[in-house]
């Protein structure tokens, strides 16, 4: 039976011995957490479309929440790669965990922690490290994907607060959410250097999240529509220190650092799976992973696997010593989703008709990295970023 | 000369099976240098089922009777057996529950080695010597332990064997000593009252039952074997919670060697393997003819086990009767 | 209440077992090394024995070289609050390590000293029951239920077709078995805080005993068996090579 035998990673090139014993014990935990909460659901959440809800008291008592955040804040306090090795794992299970998981730290927490006041981060961060409050992330509009700065949503200074009114969409955990980091422009609709960030509580009268349905990517994860009409916030809804495009840009760069991991995990289960089935399948009267064609494909799946895992762990020593440049994080993100994608595309083909059941995971996988590729910058912006940074002009 | 005690076990003042068996591997012990074999039996009273215990391989036969062996007491029954251990090279258990809780406190009474759990035992010059498996069965250990030694000895390790021995009556004195750990009885689970670790068949179940209430189906096969198989779980199911741990089969579950092994919608993870493979006989069926079970199966089936399962049983039914 | 867990560090069940070329151990090259199994239920009967004593303190008691501190700090990570490191090589004479354990736990105000049912590595069974003898204290063995109140101890175990009940008073060694509780995983807080946890190191040197490993040996391969056939079909083959061949029905 699929799945039936244990986990134990993909480490061909003793990248273990590059992680301190934090690290790794870090990766243990959160993939004994997988193993014993999450495998168990994920099938059948995928199949109902479904957001596996339960699982949140146990993500956040582990301390998966903004987990390189500070203590202070109740976090934990994590180097960014012991944070990016949470991602792998979770995204080993599935993207749409990851994703969960990602959007509360990388795009509720960070910015609240970076932009807030001390005020706003007090009440904020412990509750949504705890998992009592649940976020999501306002800043693509249907119109207005790939160019965030076009945004029309707006936020008009009132006498006593603020009036939200535009609207969101492709925003994780948008229907669940009890709170929402929402961007708007404060000034003329062409000025990017008016857009702010702002807290807005889900219960906040004018404001709706409904899923998009149709998925066929990220299933166990929930895609909402966000509407803001004539929402009233107060004057400290208002993220102080957020200013700009910029801001979010900021964001989706810590968000994107995760996803770079967060691929090495689902690349790293599909692999897996392959190379499991290609010894135990018979065909012809031999195991397939006797025969040239799957041993290349396996051959080229492993040699993505161990590339992209260095290139993130050296992003992530990178990124501790503060130079993860938004440039740096969008090579990784757009490589290693692309392998990922490639690998799980190929782990599909090698198991066969047994690979299209969920049973199986590398259909799973495939199904959401093309989200995975699409989203927090598409494959083809990363390069456009990377031309950028290589000729000094830029072609979006 | 290497003189044995094989310490036998009670309940409810009937001797437990396995004595026969276990006063087998005493004696190979024994008469590889002309030694001895006492059996010790530590009860209230009289005790049922210990009248062929010369026949099995018992010189003689030692009571030691006290009050407190109406339950298990460990702390009576190794001190009893301290006061006796200048005059033996071994003491030997059955490797059961209670053997194994045994053991190791003679063994410390005594400043003696302890070996658990052990497959193949033999005089060896001034040394036991005793094959038992580690790392749950995938690698067999073999030991010297010299001096006096304790070794408990794994249910189906070895076959009863006639011996004719006299099986002379004696009676011990249970020293004075302080009950530490009160045993207060022993509540029969409804379902098991077969252990697996000591079924002569085992039927095992996996994930491929798909759910817990066709457990009912192992249960029907095991009660057309007549009161001598026992179901057991693979760690998966356990996990899910659809077996009682007791009945868990593999490396952090029992370590069972039964004469027939049947494994139902079990893949056969390694962790499994390395609870059963020293089953006599192993049967596996499954749906999926590439599962690692049929590597090690005797025998196996390709197939919907919610048909072949009910088939079995009525053949062995049938088999049973005549 | 003062609660001893006392730990092993041990392959990860999943490992493939290769001899080393000496042919009495194991080749370690690439083996993943994890808590035993067993001392993960030990770990988490410690802590909620504290936590529903409402206090005290708990202590992860390990044997063994440098590596085993690594082991140990997964204890710590669970939420152990301080660590023993006996540091020497442990013997294959299990009555020796009991020895030095003994030694170390005596006298230190031990309410509740915990221990694995087994080491999932040599298998041995033996150790805690050692330790209990040594010190001259009640033992139960592979305990499915352990409760504590007004200074006695409940337990229940299993046995062969039954549940053993039984009872003693504290202070007490115990040895635990899977289902005794669901051990926790260790939190990411709890992995930051085991490094500032105390460890305290102390130099210890096992006897040799009377035990000499001779060999280690894979288990023999089974003979390769074969597929009677496909559904209820095959089932009257299987009786017959059941009976005639195999000749256990």
């Amino acid at each position: 039976m699929a799945g039936s035998a244990e986990y134990t990673g993909v480490d061909f090139y003793d990248v273990d011995g590059l992680l301190s014993e934090e690290e790794r014990a870090v990766r243990d935990t959160v993939r004994s957490w997988v193993d014993e909460q999450l495998m168990p659901v994920i099938g059948e959440c995928y199949i109902e479309g479904r957001f596996p809800r339960q699982l949140i008291p146990g993500m956040a008592e582990l301390g998966l929440f903004g987990a390189n955040l500070p203590e202070e804040y109740g976090c934990a306090g994590l180097n960014n790669v012991a944070y990016g090795l949470i991602m792998q794992e979770l995204e080993r299970g599935d993207s749409g965990i990851r994703s969960f998981a990602s959007v509360q730290g990388a795009l509720v927490m960070y910015p609240i922690f970076t932009f807030g006041s001390d005020e706003q981060k007090k009440h904020w961060l412990p509750r949504l490290a705890a998992g009592t409050d649940i976020g999501c992330f306002g800043l693509t509009e249907p119109d207005f994907g790939s160019n965030p700065g076009g945004m029309i949503t707006t936020a008009r200074e009132t006498a006593d607060g603020w009036l939200l009114n535009g609207v969101k969409m492709w925003i994780t955990n948008g229907s669940q959410a009890t709170v929402a980091i929402i961007w708007a422009k404060t000034g003329d609709i062409n000025d990017v250097n008016s857009i702010r960030g702002f807290i807005v509580p889900a219960s906040t009268p004018g404001y709706t999240g409904k899923d998009q349905k149709g998925k066929l990517s990220l299933r166990a994860s929930d895609t909402s529509e966000i509407h803001l009409q004539d929402v009233h916030l107060p004057k400290n809804a208002i993220l102080p220190k957020s200013g700009g495009i910029k801001s979010p840009l900021m964001c989706l760069t810590q968000a994107r650092y995760g996803i770079a991991w967060g691929a090495v995990g689902a690349a790293m289960a599909c692999y897996d799976e392959a190379r499991r089935y290609a010894i135990s399948r018979i065909m012809f009267g031999k195991p397939i992973g006797q025969t040239q064609i799957q041993q290349q494909r396996l051959a080229d799946m492993l040699t993505e696997v161990t590339k992209a895992q260095l290139l993130v762990l050296q992003l992530g020593r990178l990124k501790d010593q503060g130079k993860a440049t938004p440039a740096r994080v969008s090579l990784a993100k757009r490589n290693n989703v692309s392998a990922a994608c490639d690998i799980a595309r190929e782990a599909r083909r090698l198991l066969g008709a047994n690979g299209i059941l969920v049973e199986y995971h590398s259909m799973r996988h495939l199904a959401n990295l093309e989200s995975v590729y699409t989203y927090e910058g598409t494959h083809d912006m990363h390069s456009l970023i990377l031309g950028q940074e290589i000729t000094g002009l830029g072609a979006f | 000369m290497a003189n044995v005690l094989a310490v036998l076990e009670v309940r409810n003042a009937v001797l437990r099976k396995g004595a026969a068996e276990l006063l087998a591997a005493a004696r190979r012990i024994a008469d590889a240098s002309g030694g001895t074999v006492d059996a010790l039996i530590c009860s209230v009273g009289p005790v049922s089922g210990s009248d062929g215990l010369g026949a099995a391989g018992a010189d003689r036969v030692l009571t030691a009777q006290h009050a407190v062996f109406a339950n298990y007491c460990p702390d009576g029954m190794a001190a009893t057996v301290a006061t006796l251990t200048n005059a033996y090279r071994a003491v030997v258990v059955a490797a059961t529950a209670t053997g194994k809780d045994l053991a190791p406190r003679i063994a410390a009474r005594i400043g003696a080695p302890c070996a658990m759990d052990v497959t193949v035992v033999d005089s060896r010059g001034e040394s036991i010597r005793v094959v038992r498996p580690v790392y749950a069965g995938k690698a067999l250990q073999t030991v010297d332990l010299a001096g006096t030694a304790v070794v408990a000895v794994r249910p189906g390790a070895y076959a009863a064997v006639p011996a004719g021995k006299a099986g002379t009556p004696a009676v011990v004195t249970v020293p004075a000593f302080t009950k530490r750990l009160d045993v207060t009885g022993i509540r029969t689970s409804d379902k098991a009252a077969l252990d697996v670790a000591e079924a002569r068949v085992v039927i095992s179940g996996g994930r491929g039952l798909g759910d817990p209430k066709h457990f009912a189906l192992l249960e029907e096969l095991a009660a057309a074997f007549g009161g001598e198989a026992a179901v057991g779980a693979s760690r998966a199911v356990v996990d899910a919670g659809w077996a009682e741990h007791g009945a868990q089969v593999g490396q952090t579950g029992k370590t069972v060697s039964p004469e027939l092994y049947i494994a139902v919608g079990i893949s056969g993870a390694i962790q499994h393997l390395a609870g059963m493979r020293t089953a006599k006989v192993i049967v596996a069926i499954n749906r999926d003819k590439d599962a690692p079970i049929f590597k090690i199966a005797d025998y196996g089936i390709v197939g919907d086990l919610f048909e072949v399962v009910p088939a079995l049983t009525a053949a062995v039914r049938v088999a049973k009767a005549h | 209440m003062k609660i001893a867990v006392c730990l092993r560090r041990v392959p990860d069940t999943t490992a493939k077992i290769v001899i080393a070329g000496s042919g009495t151990v194991i080749d370690e090259t690439g083996v993943k090394f994890v808590p035993n199994p067993y001392d993960e239920y030990a770990i988490e009967a410690a802590l909620s024995l504290k936590e529903k004593a409402g206090g005290g303190e708990t202590v992860v008691v390990a044997l063994g070289g440098d590596a085993v501190q690594e082991t140990m700090r997964t204890a710590l990570a669970m939420g152990i609050d301080r660590g023993v490191h006996l540091h020497g090589t442990p013997s294959p004479d299990g009555l020796e390590n009991a020895r030095v354990l003994a030694e170390h736990l005596r006298g230190a105000g031990y309410d509740v000293m915990l221990f694995g049912k087994f080491a999932v590595d040599d298998c041995g069974q033996q150790t805690g029951a050692m330790v209990a003898e040594l010190l001259e204290l009640p033992c139960a063995t592979a305990v499915t239920k352990l409760d504590i109140a007004a200074g006695r101890a409940t337990v229940e175990r299993e046995v062969e077709g039954g549940i053993e009940q039984a009872a003693c008073a504290l202070p007490a060694v115990f040895t635990c078995d899977k289902g005794l509780n669901n051990p926790r995983l260790p939190s990411l807080k709890g992995i930051m805080a085991a490094k500032k946890k105390p460890l305290e190191v102390t130099p210890v040197a096992p006897g040799a005993g009377s035990v000499t490993v001779a060999a280690l040996a894979l288990p023999p391969e089974r003979a390769a068996g074969r597929i009677v056939g496909e559904g209820a079909a095959a089932v009257p083959a299987l009786m017959q090579l059941l009976t005639t061949e195999a000749k256990v029905i």
